[in-house]
């Protein structure tokens, strides 16, 4: 019966207004609070309903209701994915695993009194918080470029409608045209993610428009992958794409989206798209937190709590861990860790030695696809990487099809732990 | 338990004698114990694929290799792209289990369980094959040293709770309802198989980069609970 309402007040559109109302507080029980529904939070709320066996209240805080993921974003882009195969819904969550699911931003944190409060109104109170927030941009890291103009040069590094309109502009390009991308300084959410990027708008041109060209300007000396995608740009797209790196000018760029241009190092380019990919910093609920040092939040490795505050445990891309990239692939490694850690620690539950793990899969071309991961160990100071592997250069095409086809069965897989 | 990993070759062959210590096994007892096998493999001059492909010059090819048009199972052909060649130490293992090695293999074969067995039937295999010297030393014959699982280690007994957390990093990749599009399922696995594979990946036997880091860092005891709550939960 609890399980029923739950599931219908969870996603039903009156959630939030119902949360505050007293009789739908679990007494008694320990609650979590998770904010962000993303490949940590959702990992994170699914394991600790799922072990807790109904013992702990578990409320996860998500603004959308349609979740589309970063990850694979880029094959749609390439044609190789349709929208709606990377899109998910919270209904399971709510469902089979007793979460509630409550669509609204967490706008406040009060760390004494130990709440959450939402845009809509509602105060949820807890005993350990969740942060899984993601990614927000740092204002003004690349001249010319804000938030406001995220329709005129689009970042899509937030999947669903940024992407959606990203891949509407290469496809309205005219013949020939120009596509440039601002990459991002480092640290950023998934670092092979701008280069699989480049790879899938060049695979798109190559059918409908062959003589378009690909710019890209990088403040970076090296990228993930770098001789991988190298590699495989020089073999399917020839001519198609120019990197131009620091030593070029490729960390002295501004643009300008009125005028649509590019300046790079004092050379302006018309552009007919531009993807600006800025720097990034912890999702801003981390900052009202006051649980960040410098642009991203550090954590305890064992547990992944906030160095700040023992009661947050922080996951993800937000977060300042040591060696793991910031991947979503990381994000759910690390909210099983959390979530031990959650239930040890208000159930006193087993809490076993923290182990992390990471692979980003990357599709270059049709069939080509490449790997790089490593294995992770809590150390005092950091996450430190124990053992990894990068796939090589010159592979032969049938593990090149091996490893996309891998990457499928991950997507299906790293989903349906995330969202049951 | 009989739960053993490429086992016994190197003790058989102390057993036989340092005479003897080139020969992997007896080929004429080899022969005819590949009776067991000829319903569905040919060796020898004018070998053809049937059943299953023809045997000929198996030590050294990839897995699911052999020229022609035989049609191989999707985890035949996985593992081969991900690296499995046919070597003594391969060979053995997949003779001993054949699907703790290569996960999805149509070779309904049960395995052969004794040691001098597959030894044999490999020394008669081994006469179809290139490379006509046995080095110990070296490809494709090239023998590993004793890496026999030692009883306390096959007596170890899991902590499934243990077990259910390091599961949880299998399944980032592995689906839970079984599925397994692109990435091998690992549900309804028999415990003493899924230890095996996974010393096989520990020890680098079976190919594949991501799976044999991730059982590279497990120790006795984790792999003992990974088995003891998969086999919880069929």
């Amino acid at each position: 019966m609890t399980l029923n309402r739950r599931a219908f007040i969870g996603t039903g559109a009156a959630a939030a207004a119902l949360l505050s109302a007293p009789m739908l507080g679990a007494q008694g029980k320990p609650r979590v609070v998770v904010v962000g529904g993303g490949a940590g939070g959702a990992t994170a709320a699914r394991y600790i309903a799922k072990d807790s066996d109904g013992a702990i209240d578990v409320t996860l805080v998500e603004p959308t209701r349609a979740y589309y993921t970063c990850f694979f974003s880029n094959l749609y882009i390439g044609g190789f994915r349709d929208l709606s195969s990377i899109g998910h819904s919270y209904g399971t969550l709510a469902t089979d695993y007793g979460i509630n699911v409550v669509h609204d931003w967490a706008v406040g944190i009060d760390r004494d009194a130990k709440t959450v409060s939402l845009a809509g109104g509602a105060v949820l109170p807890y005993d350990r918080l969740i942060l899984s927030p993601g990614i927000d941009f740092v204002d003004d890291a690349v001249p010319g470029w804000s938030v406001a103009q995220q329709n005129k040069m689009p970042h899509a590094y937030k999947a669903g409608s940024q992407t959606e309109l990203l891949k509407a502009q290469i496809e309205a390009m005219p013949e020939g045209g120009l596509f440039a991308m601002v990459a991002p300084p480092n640290p950023f959410r998934c670092p092979p993610g701008p280069y699989e990027r480049v790879s899938m708008v060049a695979h798109l041109l190559k059918q409908i428009n062959p003589t378009a060209k690909i710019l890209v300007v990088d403040p970076k000396e090296k990228f993930s992958k770098m001789a991988l995608f190298q590699e495989g740009w020089q073999k399917h797209y020839g001519g198609m794409i120019d990197w131009i790196g620091p030593d070029f000018g490729g960390a002295n760029v501004s643009v300008n989206p009125d005028q649509m241009t590019v300046d790079i190092d004092g050379a302006v380019e018309k552009v007919d798209v531009c993807n600006v990919i800025p720097a990034q910093k912890a999702g801003r609920i981390c900052d009202m937190a006051q649980i960040t040092e410098g642009n991203w939040a550090p954590i305890v490795p064992a547990t992944m709590q906030s160095r700040m505050d023992e009661n947050i445990h922080v996951l993800g891309d937000a977060t300042n861990q040591g060696d793991m990239p910031k991947s979503g692939y990381s994000a759910n490694s690390q909210a099983k860790v959390a979530a031990m850690a959650v239930r040890g620690a208000l159930t006193g539950s087993k809490v076993f030695p923290a182990k992390f793990s990471n692979t980003c899969w990357s599709l270059i071309d049709t069939d080509d696809g490449v790997k790089v991961g490593a294995s992770y160990e809590a150390t005092d100071e950091k996450i430190a990487k124990v053992d990894g592997f990068i796939s090589d250069t010159g592979e032969d095409a049938a593990l090149r099809k091996a490893t996309y086809e891998e990457s499928i069965g991950w997507y299906a897989g790293i989903t349906e732990d995330m969202f049951g | 338990m009989t739960t053993r990993l490429v086992v016994g070759l190197g003790a058989a062959m102390l057993a036989a004698g340092a005479a003897q210590a080139d020969e992997i096994g007896d080929a004429e007892r080899g022969k005819e114990l590949f009776s067991m096998c000829s319903g569905c493999h040919e060796v020898g001059r004018g070998a053809e694929n049937g059943i299953g492909p023809h045997l000929n010059r198996i030590f050294g090819r990839k897995a699911g290799g052999v020229e022609g048009a035989y049609r191989y199972s999707d985890g035949l052909q996985r593992a081969g792209a991900d690296g499995l060649e046919w070597h003594l130490e391969t060979l053995d293992a997949y003779l001993e289990n054949p699907k703790a090695l290569v996960s999805g293999t149509r070779m309904s074969f049960r395995g052969m369980k004794k040691p001098q067995d597959r030894a044999d039937v490999l020394a008669y295999l081994r006469l179809y094959s290139d490379n006509p010297q046995n080095i110990p030393e070296a490809d494709p014959t090239a023998l590993a040293p004793e890496v026999a699982l030692p009883p306390e280690v096959l007596a170890l007994a899991g902590d499934p709770e243990y077990g259910e957390y390091l599961s949880s990093e299998c399944k980032t990749c592995h689906q839970s309802d079984g599925n397994d599009d692109g990435i091998p399922s690992i549900t309804n696995w028999p415990e003493e198989d899924f230890v095996v594979a996974m010393h096989a990946y520990k020890r680098k036997l079976r190919p594949h980069p991501v799976m044999q880091m991730m059982a590279g860092r497990l120790s006795d005891e984790e792999i003992a609970a990974l088995a003891a709550y998969f086999a919880d939960i069929q």
